[in-house]
């Protein structure tokens, strides 16, 4: 019996290292590809140690394009924004619909239920034809306004209130703070495991986001990176060591926000994933 | 109104409505505005030649998805992605999620591996691939060692999809394996216990226990697969540079839609009736899933 549980155990292990390296490969290699000459990449040679280990891909980068440090700004800019006032909105919706009466609230919180059904393409010709009407196209705020609240985090924040002890709020009340007060006051600083895993989700859906910003921004100088990244692939097709440095620069910053949160990104899943 | 409100219950509609005012305001001017604004569109011809102009054609859009050989070529490329890649990785995630789920030392250093991808901005993997399937590349290279054919990965139409689908499942795969593995704490023991007693190996533990006990978030999982590949855009147009290419084998009807949109000129109601059908394909897809899942649930 003793022995039949090692061998299981050690073919577990055999197939989660496996993944694991499946996993690891295809960031090993843009990463080793990005210390590598351009004589080297365009030889052909398989190896996943550089043969002239350089670091100039990483500062040709910045002299070939010199666009990268803006196309990283306005990333940084949009996505920060969008982040901070879906936390704010998203919690203040997801707030009235647990814990307020009002008429029509029961109608409201079925519309943001039907949304989260309808796919982006649908809206995604009509955004564009407001937007150019309100002037917003190549702007920051037609990239920030359209997206600056979330159905699915407005659900999950309502979730998250319904099971929030009522007392604190009755509490409060007493203490004479009003309905608002008593959001921003008690109920806002308190839900913080809940935004942190939000948080984390929107910021990546904004950072990452292609489409929206294809179609929005046409102005290169207010391209973001996946679009700007895009675009310097067109024009060094064949640079795959220029191309894979610049890949490794932009997925830095996510990397780095996962090692500090990812508690919380295992926490943010298991909230939107039904429950 | 017979009721009359309380001062109350009316401070208690101001605050509800003050803290609804942002949702309310996009919820409008950008979702649901635009819905109705997409089926109005789906309906005209749009002309946008300094002012827009819309002339209403009644089904012309949509008779016009019969007759056009991109459209039948894009809708084909998508169904064929959706079936192949929608229950690869669903599987997949599941496998992965009960292997972690064993209680092995270290799994934790293994979850967070496996959900690097979730996180690299799709631009960004699709880069990454298409140097690994260079024809002098990484995958080609691994296929000669092993004594397998080599693929043209980007540039033969007959592959170049199946490209898109690995690369594709080994990026979404992670995410539905975090969601199974939320769900896996939640099985009782007793369950396992039980089937144990009757004597059951680890294999038969996971097929009798554990897939009908993660069922609904199976069903979940389908769902959201079928809704994210119906709607294949990124990867598509990185791979062809917008083209869909090479012969339309990576044209999807998100894709197609897009160009219709705003690539070629005087397009755009065809392109809002493509959007309509995809929407409706998808919705149907979703409530199909569900029938089928709840039919299996009651046997």
């Amino acid at each position: 019996m003793k022995k039949k549980i090692g061998i299981g155990k050690a073919l577990l292990y055999v197939v989660l290292v496996a993944y694991a390296i499946i996993t690891l490969i295809p960031f090993l290699w843009a990463l080793s590809s990005s210390f590598k000459t351009l004589e080297e990449i365009v030889s052909g040679t398989i190896s996943f140690i550089p043969k002239h280990f350089t670091l100039d891909n990483y500062k040709q980068i910045f002299i070939e394009q010199a666009m990268f440090p803006r196309w990283l700004l306005n990333s940084v800019i949009i996505a920060v924004t969008v982040t901070i006032l879906n936390l704010l909105f998203n919690s203040m919706a997801g707030y009235a619909l647990a814990r307020l009466q009002f008429p029509g609230k029961k109608s409201l919180f079925i519309i943001i239920l039907a949304v989260l059904m309808i796919p982006a393409q649908v809206t995604m010709i009509p955004n564009y034809l407001i937007l150019k009407q309100l002037g917003w196209l190549n702007s920051y705020q037609g990239m920030i306004v359209p997206t600056m609240i979330n159905a699915t985090f407005i659900f999950m924040m309502r979730q998250f209130f319904i099971n929030f002890p009522k007392e604190l709020e009755e509490a409060a009340a007493l203490d004479g703070l009003s309905r608002l007060g008593i959001f921003f006051r008690i109920v806002l600083p308190l839900a913080r495991p809940a935004l942190a895993a939000q948080a984390i989700f929107v910021f990546m859906g904004s950072w990452n986001d292609f489409m929206r910003p294809l179609i929005i921004l046409s102005d290169p100088q207010l391209f973001t990176l996946p679009l700007g990244l895009n675009s310097f692939k067109g024009q060094y097709i064949s640079y795959w060591n220029y191309i894979m440095a610049a890949s490794m620069v932009f997925t830095l910053p996510v990397l780095v926000i996962y090692a500090f949160f990812n508690r919380y990104f295992i926490k943010g899943i298991s909230f939107t994933g039904g429950k | 109104m017979k009721r009359t409100f309380s001062k109350k219950m009316w401070r208690e509609t101001g605050a509800g409505y003050l803290l609804m005012s942002p949702t309310l305001f996009v919820l409008l001017l950008f979702i649901v505005g635009p819905i109705v604004f997409a089926i109005f569109l789906a309906f005209h011809k749009v002309q946008m030649l300094g002012t827009t102009t819309f002339e209403f054609v009644g089904l012309d859009n949509f008779q016009r998805i019969v007759h056009d050989t991109r459209a039948k070529i894009a809708f084909w490329n998508t169904l064929k992605y959706v079936v192949i890649v929608v229950p690869c990785q669903t599987i997949l995630a599941l496998v992965l999620a009960a292997t972690l789920n064993a209680g092995l030392k270290g799994q934790k250093f293994f979850r967070i591996v496996y959900f690097l991808p979730t996180l690299t901005s799709s631009a960004v993997l699709t880069l990454i691939f298409m140097w690994m399937y260079n024809q002098n590349g990484l995958i080609n290279h691994v296929l000669k060692v092993l004594g397998l054919p080599t693929y043209n990965w980007i540039g033969d139409p007959d592959v170049a999809l199946n490209a898109i689908m690995i690369m594709n499942i080994w990026s979404t795969a992670p995410y539905f394996m975090v969601i199974y593995l939320a769900a896996l704490q939640d099985i009782p023991d007793s369950l396992y216990e039980a089937a144990e007693l009757d004597g059951a190996n680890v294999l038969q533990k996971f097929w009798y226990v554990t897939v009908p006990y993660l069922r609904p978030v199976t069903s979940f999982v389908v769902i959201m697969g079928l809704i994210g590949t119906f709607q294949l855009f990124d990867q598509s147009y990185i791979f062809s540079a917008g083209s869909g290419g090479p012969n339309n084998s990576t044209l999807t009807v998100v894709l197609l839609i897009y160009q219709y949109a705003f690539k070629t000129l005087g397009t755009m109601g065809y392109a809002a009736a493509l959007a309509v059908v995809l929407a409706i394909i998808i919705l149907i897809a979703t409530l199909l899933q569900r029938k089928f899942s709840k039919e299996e649930s009651l046997y």
